[in-house]
């Protein structure tokens, strides 16, 4: 006998309960790494993307959404991990921006990434980037970067000059 | 200011297409006449990633500032990623019922096909950074070519590399800026790190039949081409930093590819293989 198969949109909504284990406060959905839920007959296949290669979130990110899945009553499910198109911050959605924010992590500033990385930084040290990075504390944009990594691979380490607050930036990429 | 490469978003729409045309089929894959140079080959970008991450990762917890600290371990992080996807591909060509972990734990220094650059002792943190630089310039310019690989399955991952490796090039350039155009102590230790890796650069450009036959079935870029593009930019960078280009050959070291390394290696692989050496299949 064949029971009912949950619709895929119903997929999507469990997934959204699915947290990052790095930034709680974002689903895995509103992160834009799941790229596809879809059946093959009665097996539920989700594609998912890892933000960046090394990242030690990715199999711990796999666990928690079988864990989500199988506790909703899938018992038939493959993960698949798709590289292309790679991620980009672009599939930040805003409602994840505004949660970072408020988390205390300044959201990607969309297009930094993709104007070129070293135009970029050239643009930024002569002093003519229009990149501002707000301090998600006190929303100032007298803020500078102390470093281009960050506590995670997605992050980098900026310092707001007028409240002093240390912050990180959810990096465009 | 150096006009160092810009790093181009990936064409995402044509990546998905060429992804979902392919549908996980790569013609290379199953092409028995290529094997053997693809699989080398592959194991080359994978032992590169390694090799280079361990050595990096050697920094962890040892960096002068917690940002460095950071920034190698970081650094690390991607470059074993990498690591997993070139040898995952490399095992799947093969066939033979390995895995990129049975690939990077139970081969003997004689089946690494890194370049001897790579394994080098990390030094002082010139070494390491001149290091990095010369092989981020390299590594950039043969990714952004491997984007338009014949082979879809190297395509992906190289657009997925590429956009990490830009940052390593973005760092490390600039710190080899700031460094040589230091103090005096950190000028004279650029020089002598640039002087003391120069010899090993070489063999990234140097190819031999494996390259000829992975560049014939146009899954990869000739090497010669990409010599000039490094050229330049380190060219730049170096003359930014007010350090001097070595009038020494470039190419006096080579083998590593070929599985003929400096002894070096060796302890790498002593420390990073002990577990599965002694522990035999030991998962958690």
């Amino acid at each position: 006998m064949t029971a009912v198969l949950p619709s895929t949109e119903q997929v999507w909504d469990w997934l959204g309960e699915v947290p990052d284990p790095e930034i709680p406060v974002v689903s895995v959905t509103e992160l834009g790494i799941v790229r596809e839920v879809r059946w093959e007959g009665e097996t539920l296949v989700v594609a998912v993307t890892p933000t960046y290669s090394g990242c030690p979130a990715t199999s711990v990110i796999d666990l928690m959404i079988e864990t989500q899945l199988r506790e909703k009553g899938i018992t038939d499910l493959r993960l698949e991990r798709r590289l292309s198109p790679p991620w980009t911050t672009d599939w930040v959605t805003d409602a994840a921006r505004d949660k970072l924010r408020a988390y205390g992590i300044a959201p990607p500033v969309d297009g930094t990434a993709s104007d070129g990385l070293m135009a970029g930084r050239a643009a930024r040290l002569s002093g003519r980037s229009n990149l501002v990075i707000a301090c998600p504390r006190c929303g100032s944009s007298h803020t500078e970067r102390v470093s281009q990594f960050g506590s995670t691979p997605c992050k980098a380490s900026y310092r707001c000059r007028d409240c002093l607050e240390p912050f990180d930036y959810f990096k465009c990429h | 200011m150096p006009s160092l490469p810009d790093a181009a978003t990936p064409d995402v729409v044509a990546l998905a297409e060429r992804a979902a045309a392919a549908q996980g089929h790569d013609p290379h894959i199953s092409d028995v006449a290529l094997k053997p140079a693809f699989f080398d080959w592959l194991c080359r970008m994978g032992d590169n990633s390694l090799v280079l991450g361990h050595r990096i990762s050697e920094w962890c917890g040892h960096g002068p500032v917690l940002e460095e600290d950071i920034a190698l371990a970081n650094t690390a992080l991607d470059l074993i990623g990498h690591t997993q996807m070139w040898l995952g591909l490399a095992a799947e060509v093969e066939g033979a019922g390995r895995d990129a972990d049975k690939l990077a734990f139970l081969r003997d220094a004689m089946k690494f096909r890194n370049l001897k650059l790579l394994e080098l002792p990390n030094g002082d943190m010139a070494v390491t950074l001149m290091r990095e630089f010369l092989f981020d310039a390299f590594h950039f310019e043969l990714l952004t070519a491997l984007t338009g690989s014949s082979s879809p399955r190297v395509a992906e991952i190289a657009a997925k590399a590429l956009k990490e490796v830009s940052y390593h090039l973005e760092r490390s350039s600039d710190l080899v800026v700031r460094l040589g155009d230091g103090t005096e102590e950190s000028h004279a230790r650029m020089q002598a790190a640039l002087n003391k890796l120069w010899p090993y650069t070489g063999e990234m450009f140097t190819a031999d039949a494996v390259d000829d036959a992975v560049a014939e079935a146009g899954i990869a870029p000739s090497l010669a081409d990409l010599l000039p593009l490094w050229q330049r930019t380190v060219a730049e960078v170096l003359d930014e930093a007010t350090l001097g280009q070595p009038e020494q050959r470039f190419d006096a070291q080579s083998g590593g590819k070929q599985g003929r390394h400096t002894e070096h290696l060796g302890y790498i692989l002593a420390e990073m293989q002990f577990l599965q050496r002694a522990y035999p299949g030991a998962s958690w």
